[in-house]
């Protein structure tokens, strides 16, 4: 392999391993805080990407304008979907909230089929994002450049509201100890719902950069992305946001470049992440940024 | 009182074979292929109850399983020139190409087919519970949900590993002309069985052992319960008669490929465990049947709509948009009382579950 084609491998691997990032976040923060798989994570990026798709094609906006628009509509989404299928179930066991969690999954890709209809849709890509830009003999899609600047953005922002703001706080308190927590006069709703709108927001941002690197919509298109970003969190250890970015790089350049240096693999590349997962639940089960938590009786 | 059970069961079971002869004889094919679906959601069903309803272990594999009990039936039972006719793009492994029926001497050909399709099945089980006991011995030491996500995993491997194993399986062709059986009283008597089965398992020591560790594994453990043993014997069980079950699918519906095997089939078997009752036998066995039923009667909420004024185009996914409303409102408005038992009922409040 020549270093122009391996730079090449390296850019789409780091712009995918981002928008895992991105999307896994949601799963380990909503994790942190419920101890819940957020089942249907995957379709709140489905929905971002066609609430994108629909702003794009059916208004006049600019495009800009619905970039940032689709996602906090997106954002509200998912605290609604939170209000309706999580809230009922607060103080049940983990399990009960695990099947809501693939009913609403499921009502959600099948809402989509319904709404959106079946039928693949192209996304509509915006002039300044298309395109490739030579550097050195290496051409890169100029996606896959910009993917990864928003990632870090994004990452840095949320990192600032966690650590800096009032609700960060709460949310940190949040996951340390839920009922010790809510103890101390913490408006748990009002943080859970802030959580689920950071965590849909985040996903539909990548939903979007997902149509613009992959410009193909279906509404199962966040069935693999989405279970493979929660492997992305199990990896880093769950709960953990910055484990959940470098789960999410791991998983991303791993998948392309195994693919890239063994191409007779490329049938099993969605089995990677599976297989990965498995190693590390085996391995070490609170991955590799989690902290080991004591069982009690 | 036993006895009086015994016969009542007896009873049931006798007018049921009845009422299977005369359906076999009178409905069509499509209603036969329904009826026959029924029996085989009973026995998954009853399978993922075992694992997730019995012993509290939260599985989402079942359509891996399922998809080696089908190929293995599959793959025992086609004809040598069946086979050939699949596999066009890449032939088939010469050794399972060869695999077919052993003639036993003596008996009429109707009865060593009778036989070898009974040995196909087992075989289906038999695979699908290896597969279950390789799988479970290292990943039945996790809990709850990553229990759940880890068996997912897996069951997407077994999808993926047969999606591209082409001299094996075919790869995403998949496999037509399963010599079909039809007749309602295989799947029926295998559904019948397995609920005899799953009743006298649930009576014996091990169905109480299992219980006790879906109750609190604690205390089981320090009662002498041997936890692993019993959790992976639980889990290879309900992987053979998911095996069985997929064997059974396969020689109903005649054709298989991988795609069969989404998570989507997990998601419909789990809809029936959790609307029967976690842990419930007659539940389950009800709710198998009448989810099927319901899955093809509301076929019609799909296409237009022409009821007296009202008409719409054809709404695909409206069918499965009300099969996952119901899984929600069935778990929302149940909470608590589907997993738990009555005994942590009585222990309320207290029974600290998180």
């Amino acid at each position: 392999m020549s270093v122009s084609e391996f730079m090449q491998h390296l850019a789409n691997g780091t712009s995918l391993g981002s928008l895992y990032a991105l999307m896994a976040i949601g799963y380990t923060m909503v994790y942190g805080i419920l101890r819940l798989i957020n089942f249907a994570h995957g379709d709140i990026f489905m929905i971002g990407a066609y609430l994108t798709y629909y702003g794009i094609v059916y208004t006049s906006l600019p495009w800009w304008a619905v970039f940032i628009l689709a996602p906090v509509l997106t954002g509200i989404m998912g605290l609604i979907l939170e209000k309706l299928a999580y809230k009922p179930l607060r103080g049940s066991p983990r399990i009960t909230v695990l099947i809501s969690a693939i009913g609403a999954s499921f009502l959600l890709q099948n809402l989509g089929t319904l709404v959106f209809g079946g039928r693949p849709k192209a996304f509509p890509i915006p002039k300044m994002l298309s395109g490739t830009l030579k550097i050195g003999g290496v051409s890169i899609a100029v996606i896959s450049i910009v993917i990864p600047i928003i990632t870090i953005i994004l990452l840095l922002t949320l990192t600032f509201i966690i650590q800096k703001t009032k609700t960060g706080m709460a949310m940190r308190a949040l996951s340390k100890d839920f009922e010790t927590a809510s103890l101390m006069g913490i408006n748990i709703n009002k943080v859970i719902s802030t959580t689920f709108f950071l965590g849909s927001f985040l996903a539909a941002v990548g939903g979007i950069m997902w149509g613009i690197k992959y410009p193909q919509l279906v509404p199962l298109m966040g069935v693999v992305p989405g279970l493979k970003c929660f492997i992305a969190a199990v990896i880093g250890g769950i709960g953990n946001i910055t484990g959940a970015v470098i789960g999410g790089f791991i998983l991303g350049l791993g998948e392309i470049l195994i693919i890239a240096f063994l191409p007779t693999l490329t049938g099993y590349r969605d089995a990677f992440a599976f297989v990965l997962l498995i190693i590390i639940l085996l391995v070490k089960p609170t991955g590799l940024m989690g902290e080991r938590q004591a069982e009690k009786v | 009182m036993k006895n009086n059970n015994l016969i009542k069961s007896l009873i049931i079971i006798g007018l049921t074979i009845i009422a299977l002869i005369v359906m076999n004889k009178f409905l069509d094919s499509y209603l036969k292929r329904i009826v026959n679906l029924c029996a085989i959601y009973i026995i998954l069903g009853l399978s993922m109850n075992l694992i997730n309803g019995f012993t509290g272990l939260f599985t989402l594999g079942h359509a891996g399983f399922m998809a080696i009990g089908a190929y293995t039936v599959a793959i025992l039972t086609m004809p040598v020139a069946m086979k050939e006719m699949n596999f066009y793009m890449k032939p088939m492994v010469p050794f399972l190409l060869n695999l077919k029926m052993l003639e036993i001497p003596f008996l009429p050909p109707a009865a060593s087919e009778f036989l070898w399709f009974i040995f196909a099945l087992l075989m289906g089980g038999l695979l699908a519970a290896l597969c279950g006991f390789l799988i479970g011995a290292p990943v039945l030491k996790l809990t709850d949900d990553y229990l759940a996500i880890a068996t997912l995993g897996f069951s997407e491997i077994i999808r993926i590993v047969f999606t591209n194993t082409q001299s094996i399986t075919n790869g995403a062709l998949g496999l037509k002309g399963i010599p079909p059986r039809n007749h309602l009283l295989w799947a029926w008597s295998f559904a019948i069985l397995t609920i005899i089965f799953m009743y006298s398992l649930m009576s014996s020591s091990y169905g109480k052992a299992l219980k006790s560790i879906r109750e609190d594994e604690v205390a089981a453990r320090s009662m002498g319960i041997n936890l692993f043993k019993h959790k992976v014997l639980s889990f290879s069980i309900g992987s053979f008669f998911a095996g069985v079950g997929g064997g059974l699918l396969a020689v109903s519906i005649g054709t298989i490929d991988p795609a069969l095997f989404k998570f989507s089939l997990t998601f419909n078997i789990l809809l029936i465990v959790v609307l029967g009752g976690m842990g419930n036998i007659k539940g389950t066995a009800i709710s198998a049947i009448i989810i099927t039923v319901a899955m093809e009667a509301l076929r019609f909420l799909d296409e237009p709509i022409n009821i007296g004024p009202i008409h719409t185009n054809a709404l695909p996914g409206l069918r499965m948009v009300v099969f996952s409303l119901i899984l929600m409102i069935v778990i929302i408005f149940k909470k608590d009382n589907v997993f738990k038992s009555t005994l942590q009922k009585a222990r309320g409040r207290y029974a600290k579950d998180r």
